[in-house]
């Protein structure tokens, strides 16, 4: 199931990226966070128990924004700005340790 | 040999207030942020907004007191100013040392002086229901509005502070008015605040401004529940968010696609405490804060921390603490004479006790509800390892009796947050039980840092 974003549509969405492969528009400055947010209320993971999360505080606190951007695991999608062609994918089950660990 | 003297790390109000003390008297600094623009928590991405115009509308819902802060960040401007964005810092040592890390790269930086401005987090507010999609921080959507003109649809605002309403204020001004603003405080909360009510009045413009606030909100018409309490929330099939609370003897209910909870500030500690700063709880304000003297040093020789870092004061407090901090530097770098020091920050001196004596009267009408410090069994308290308050209990009750036993045997704080997210409510029920807990540890690296990137760190020769 598809949950439409949680905030507004907005105008001026000028950079193209994919999640989880599918092509989305972002606004610049967005973050990866943001650009999540923006498309969709889904959990943008799963923790190691299955449990749906989204970002949470935006700033680098709560580490819930963890996705995997081009290939690399565990970033912090509220700290890393968006891209033009881009690829983020949700990391789903996965355990994901401080950031020095592979996903399995 | 020093890169600079003196290495600011953070670039909010009192940073940016710092650096521009320090090179307009010639001394030579490095600024370090790790957001990609100065400002800081309230100022964040004012530059870009102010010179917008594709979303023009942006700087006028955020207000005058939000692109008021762009002087400071054009004053970065000056060639005794060195400023590096993306630059997260993981590591302080005596020396002092500064390790940093920007796009995958760590490295060490010396100076004769560092000054700590990183700021507050808000203060978790965990309940039964807060990591699901569709809970954020009130905070949270307040960066997605400056940084991405992201506009919450019919959210609902939970919780207290003043931060709320100006939330709340904002939202109105920008056509997104939360369907609902669900206050935490009581009367009670109010009588016993209201004998720091004289001593706030030397703050008096600020307290007109909170007024205004409210006239605005209740002008706008939003749904107002009060001693709102036992916050609750589930994830219904199509997404939205079913959220209960007690107001007033009644149970009630809203539905919302985003529940947006706040309960305050409290300083960013991780650093101070991984340095080994020593802490001191401040009851008021319910959070531990780094000891310092009224120029901000610590104990540690070349270490100053000022602005919400150094104790919830706010941006005026922190600009002025900023300042102070800086000529105290200035002055144990020989830069300034102990006389001209103090002659020239009589003004700041001034402008911070002002603007902190509004803080008492704030903190304890604000005061976060105990169901946030010490939160029913089945809350999950440590997001990141998904521990719940009934397991950091039973750990209690088979015998751990701080926050180190705790973490060790239930894992909570062991996760990628490092604890930011659940020491104060692990403190809060160790409290609850009758425990009287110092800090947690904080521990370097303060941020997650691949091991590559540790690998491949070169420390200059002479720092070591
Ligand atoms: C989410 C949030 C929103 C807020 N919004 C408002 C508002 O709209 N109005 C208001 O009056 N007050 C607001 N506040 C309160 C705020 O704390 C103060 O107003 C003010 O910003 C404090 O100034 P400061 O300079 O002490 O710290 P901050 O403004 O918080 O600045 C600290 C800076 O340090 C940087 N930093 C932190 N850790 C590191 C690190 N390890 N390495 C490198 N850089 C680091 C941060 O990126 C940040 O830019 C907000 C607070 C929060 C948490
Ligand atoms: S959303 Fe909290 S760390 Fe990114």
């Amino acid at each position: 199931m598809k949950i439409d974003s949680r905030f507004q549509t907005r105008p001026n969405t000028t950079i193209c990226l994919t999640i989880d492969g599918e092509p989305v528009m972002a606004k610049s400055g967005d973050t990866v966070a943001a650009a999540l947010l923006a498309h969709s209320g889904n959990a943008s993971r799963l923790t190691g128990k299955g449990s749906p999360r989204t970002a949470f505080c935006m700033m680098g606190v709560c580490f819930d924004c963890l996705v995997e951007v081009d290939g690399h695991p565990n970033v912090q999608g509220c700290m890393t700005q968006v891209r033009e062609r881009m690829a983020i994918r949700k990391p789903k089950g996965f355990r994901t340790l401080s950031g020095d660990t592979e996903d399995a | 040999m020093p890169d600079v003297d003196i290495i600011i790390i953070g670039a909010g109000p009192a940073g940016m207030a710092a650096a521009a003390t320090a090179a307009n008297e010639g001394a030579k600094v490095l600024l370090l942020d790790e957001q990609p623009q100065a400002g800081g928590q309230i100022y964040r991405n004012v530059e870009n907004n102010v010179g917008n115009s594709v979303d023009a509308n942006a700087v006028d819902y955020l207000g005058k007191d939000y692109t008021a802060g762009n002087s400071l960040v054009q004053a970065l401007e000056h060639s005794n100013i060195t400023v590096k964005f993306g630059a997260t810092v993981w590591r302080l040592d005596e020396g002092p040392r500064v390790v940093w890390s920007q796009n995958g790269i760590s490295q060490v930086s010396l100076a004769k002086h560092v000054l700590l401005a990183t700021g507050a987090q808000e203060r978790p507010v965990p309940f039964p229901g807060w990591t699901l999609p569709g809970v954020m921080s009130a905070g949270a959507s307040q960066i997605l509005m400056k940084t991405s003109s992201l506009l919450p649809r019919d959210a609902v605002l939970a919780g207290s502070g003043p931060l709320l309403y100006l939330i709340a204020a904002q939202m109105i001004k920008a056509g997104a008015p939360p369907k609902a603003l669900v206050e935490t405080q009581t009367l009670k909360m109010l009588l016993g605040a209201s004998r720091y009510f004289p001593r706030a009045l030397l703050a008096a413009p600020t307290l007109f401004k909170g007024l205004s606030l409210l006239g605005k909100i209740k002008a706008a018409g939003v749904k107002r529940y009060t001693s709102a309490s036992s916050f609750r929330a589930i994830a219904e099939d199509d997404g939205s968010i079913t959220f209960s609370f007690d107001s007033k003897g009644r149970r009630n209910s809203l539905s919302t696609p985003l529940l947006l909870t706040h309960q305050g500030v409290v300083p960013s500690t991780h650093m101070s405490r991984a340095s080994g700063i020593s802490h001191e709880w401040n009851e008021l304000q319910g959070a531990f804060q780094p000891i310092t003297n009224e120029w901000g040093q610590t104990e540690l020789q070349g270490f100053h921390v000022a602005g919400d870092g150094a104790g919830i004061g706010g941006a005026e407090t922190a600009k002025a603490a900023g300042r102070l901090a800086a000529f105290d530097i200035l002055y144990q770098l020989s830069h300034l004479s102990q006389n001209s020091r103090d002659q020239k920050s009589k003004i700041d001196r001034k402008a911070f006790n002002r603007a902190l004596s509004i803080r008492p009267l704030l903190d304890a009408l604000y005061a976060p509800l105990p169901e946030f410090l010490s939160p029913p069994d089945e809350t999950i308290v440590c997001r990141c390892e998904e521990v719940t308050a009934a397991e950091v209990r039973q750990s209690l009750n088979l015998g751990a009796h701080g926050p180190r036993q705790v973490k060790t045997d239930i894992r909570a704080g062991m996760g990628p947050c490092q604890g930011r997210m659940c020491d104060l409510t692990v403190r809060g029920i160790l409290v609850a039980s009758g425990a009287k807990p110092s800090p947690a540890r904080a521990r370097s690296p303060i941020k997650p840092i691949k091991l590559g990137e540790l690998a491949n760190l070169k420390i200059p020769e002479d720092s070591l």
